[in-house]
C-alpha cells in the first residue's frame, strides 16, 4: 500500500513511517503569528513557563488584521508583540508587508515537504507550495513557540482531481467555491484535501493559493498541491533548496476520491451565510450590492487584480457601489502599481487601500450596516462577518466582483463587454 | 452576568457536574455555528475571558451574554465552532461561566482550542432532541448527558487528548515539561 503526500511529509519529518490516524509530536519548520491571535499566544507561551522561543529564525511575526492600528487596544497589542519580537529576536514584518499568508509564502517561510503552523485558520494556504500547513489556536501556538513541536493526528486525505480547461473569466475561485459546495462545510473535517489533475498542473501558484486557502472552509486540516516544476520555479528565488519529489502514490489509501471538470464551470457565487452554498452566478444575477471587496489572502494577488482590471477595461464602477481594492502584500501592490492598475481602479471610482486584511474579518474598516449587501473575493460569508449580523455577504471571483461593481448588481463577468 | 466567574478546568467541570446539577440550562444553537458568531471580529483586541464574555454571541443571540449563568451548557448541532482559529471564542464561553459545549460534531480547531483552554467539548449525536432551556447535566463517568430527564450517550474524549483534559488544559499540561518527545530525524 502506497502513502499519501501528507503521510510522506510526516514520515520524512519524523524519520519513520507514519500513517494517517497516528498521533505524533512532530517538529515544526515554521510558525506564524499575527496581531489578532499573537498576543494570546505570547501570553500562553509565558504561562507555560517559556523564556526563549525554540528557534527565532523559524518564527515569523506580522500585523495585518488591524493596521494601521484602528484602536488604542489594537495599538497596545502591536506594542506587546513588538516587544516580544525584539526580546526574542524574531523577525517582525510589523504593519509593512501585508496579509500574513501571502507574506509567509513570498518570503519563502514555507516550502515543499515542510510542516508549518500559523495562528490563523487560513494557514492551510501554504499547501500551495507543497507544505503541510495548518491553522492552530493561540494556546497550541504558545506550545509551538516554546517547544518547536506540536501534537498532530496525521489526517487522511481526500483526493480532488481536477480536469478540463477553464472557460473565459472562470478560474480558481470558481473552482474552489464549487468544490466547497460539493464537499460541504464539514465534509473534510480532520482530513487533508489534495488538489491534483491536469487543471492543477497547469495552474500557477496564485490559483493554487486560492484553492488551498479555502480548504478550511470544508473543515480540512490542510490543503495541498504536490510540488512540481511550477512550485520549484516559485521557490527558486525564495529558498536555497534542491528540488525533490514528494507526491501521493497511486495506490495510497485515500479517504475518498472526487473528480471535477471545469470545462463547463460557470462563475460561482456563495450565498449568505455559509461558504458551501455556491450557485452559478446566473442564479443570483441582478442582486443589488452596496459594497464590493476585491482583496484578501484568498484573492488579493496581482493576478486576481489583473483579472478584475481586464473585466473593468476603461469603464467606471457604479457610483452607488463602494469598491474597496486591497492588494494582499507590498509586492503584489507594487506589481499592481507598475502595471498601471492602481490608477485604473482609482479612476474607475475604487478606494485602493494599503495591504491588509481589510473588510474580510469585519474588524477594522469597511463594515456593513444592517440590510446592506457585500460582494467579496474573500473566504467567509458568515452572518456578521463583515459588520452587522443583518447584512449579507456573497463570495465570488475577482472577475465577478469587478463585473458586479460596474453594474451595481451581481453580474456574470462574461456578459460585461 | 455572574460575577466572580473563576474559569474552572474541564476536569473540574467533569467532576463538578453533580454540583452544577439540574440548575444548568441548555443554550441551544443550530448547525455550523462559526467563531465569528460566538465572538465577532471587532472584539478580538480583547484577550480577557470576562470582557470577551460581555460580547459572546453578540448580534447572533443578544440575550445570551445577559442571562447566561455559571455552569450553563451550550448545545450545538453539526460543525460547531467552524471558521476562524480565534481562541477568543472558547475563552468568551469560559468567561460566560460555560464549561461544557455539547454538539453533534465540532470543527477541528475549535475542538482543540477548547480542550487547550479548559472548556470541554462533548460529542453527542442526539443534540437535535435537546430543547433550548432544557435542564441539563453531564455524567462523564457513565458517558451520558441528561436533558430534561432524558439520557443521551456521549463520546469519550480522544485518547491522546485525555492527558490535556486531565491536566485542565494545555498550559498546566505543558508547564512542567522541559522538553517534549519529538519524533524527529536529524534536522538540517
Amino acid at each position: 500500500m502506497g502513502a499519501t503526500i501528507v503521510e510522506k511529509i510526516f514520515s520524512g519529518n519524523c524519520g519513520k513511517e507514519i500513517r494517517a490516524g497516528e498521533v505524533v509530536m512532530a517538529p515544526l519548520d515554521g510558525a506564524m503569528i499575527h496581531d489578532i491571535t499573537g498576543p494570546l499566544a505570547i501570553q500562553k507561551f509565558y504561562e507555560m513557563g517559556g523564556s526563549r522561543v525554540f528557534d527565532p529564525e523559524r518564527i515569523i511575526m506580522l500585523f495585518d488584521h488591524q493596521i494601521p492600528a484602528d484602536s488604542i487596544e489594537a495599538a497596545q497589542n502591536h506594542v506587546y508583540m513588538r516587544t516580544f519580537a525584539a526580546e526574542q529576536q524574531i523577525h517582525n514584518y510589523d504593519i509593512n508587508e501585508g496579509v500574513c499568508h501571502q507574506v509567509v509564502l513570498e518570503k519563502g517561510r514555507a516550502a515543499p515537504g515542510e510542516i508549518v503552523v500559523g495562528a490563523d485558520s487560513h494557514t492551510c494556504m501554504y499547501g500551495a507550495v507543497g507544505a503541510f500547513a495548518t491553522g492552530i489556536g493561540s494556546t497550541d501556538m504558545g506550545f509551538a513557540l516554546k517547544f518547536g513541536a506540536l501534537y498532530f493526528k496525521v489526517p487522511e486525505t481526500i483526493r480532488a482531481e481536477v480536469s478540463g480547461r477553464f472557460p473565459n473569466r472562470v478560474g480558481a475561485k470558481d473552482l474552489i467555491l464549487a468544490i466547497a459546495a460539493d464537499i460541504g462545510a464539514d465534509g473534510a473535517t480532520y482530513k487533508a484535501i489534495e488538489f491534483t489533475g491536469r487543471t492543477i498542473s497547469k495552474m500557477g501558484i496564485p490559483g493554487r493559493m486560492t484553492c488551498c486557502n479555502m480548504a478550511i472552509e470544508m473543515g480540512a486540516k490542510a490543503g495541498i498541491v504536490a510540488p512540481d516544476t511550477i512550485t520549484w520555479e516559485y521557490m527558486k528565488c525564495r529558498r536555497k533548496m534542491k528540488p525533490f519529489v514528494v507526491r501521493s502514490d497511486r495506490d495510497a489509501d485515500f479517504a475518498e476520491r472526487r473528480s471535477y471538470d471545469v470545462s463547463d464551470l460557470e462563475p460561482q457565487v456563495a450565498i449568505p451565510h455559509n461558504v458551501d452554498t455556491a450557485v452559478p452566478v446566473s442564479k443570483v444575477a441582478g442582486t443589488h450590492v452596496d459594497q464590493v471587496f476585491l482583496g484578501s489572502c484568498t484573492n488579493g494577488r496581482f493576478e486576481d487584480l489583473k483579472e478584475a482590471a481586464l473585466v473593468l477595461g476603461k469603464k467606471k464602477f457604479n457610483p452607488e457601489v463602494r469598491v474597496i481594492v486591497i492588494p494582499a502584500s507590498r509586492d503584489e501592490y507594487l506589481k499592481t502599481l507598475r502595471a498601471g492598475l492602481v490608477e485604473r481602479f482609482v479612476k474607475a471610482g475604487a478606494l485602493v487601500e494599503a495591504p491588509c486584511c481589510g473588510p474580510c474579518m469585519g474588524g477594522s474598516f469597511g463594515l456593513l450596516a444592517p440590510g446592506e449587501v457585500s460582494l467579496s473575493t474573500s473566504n467567509r460569508n458568515f452572518r456578521g462577518r463583515q459588520g452587522s449580523t443583518d447584512a449579507k455577504v456573497y463570495l465570488c471571483s475577482p472577475a465577478t466582483a469587478a463585473a458586479s461593481a460596474i453594474t451595481g448588481v451581481i453580474t456574470d463577468p462574461r456578459e460585461v463587454r | 452576568m455572574m460575577t466572580n466567574r473563576k474559569p474552572a478546568s474541564a476536569r473540574e467541570a467533569f467532576a463538578g457536574m453533580s454540583r452544577i446539577g439540574t440548575t444548568a440550562r441548555a443554550w441551544k444553537f443550530g448547525d455550523d455555528i462559526d467563531t465569528d458568531a460566538i465572538i465577532p471580529g471587532r472584539f478580538l483586541t480583547i484577550n480577557n475571558p470576562d470582557e470577551l464574555a460581555l460580547h459572546a454571541f453578540e448580534g447572533t443571540r443578544d440575550e445570551f451574554a445577559k442571562k447566561v449563568r455559571e455552569g450553563d451548557v451550550v448545545v450545538g448541532g453539526r460543525n460547531f465552532g467552524c471558521g476562524s482559529s480565534r481562541e477568543h471564542a472558547p475563552l468568551a464561553l469560559l468567561g460566560s461561566g460555560v464549561r461544557i459545549v455539547v454538539a453533534q460534531s465540532f470543527a477541528r480547531i475549535f475542538f482543540r482550542n477548547s480542550i487547550n483552554v479548559g472548556l470541554l467539548p462533548v460529542v453527542c449525536h442526539d443534540t437535535g432532541k435537546i430543547a433550548d432551556g432544557a435542564k441539563i447535566r453531564l455524567n462523564a463517568k457513565e458517558g451520558y448527558i441528561e436533558a430534561d430527564g432524558k439520557r443521551y450517550a456521549v463520546e469519550p474524549v480522544p485518547d491522546f487528548m485525555q492527558g490535556i483534559v486531565d491536566a485542565g488544559g494545555l498550559v498546566p499540561y505543558a508547564k512542567g515539561l522541559k522538553k517534549v518527545p519529538v519524533c524527529t530525524k536529524s534536522r538540517r
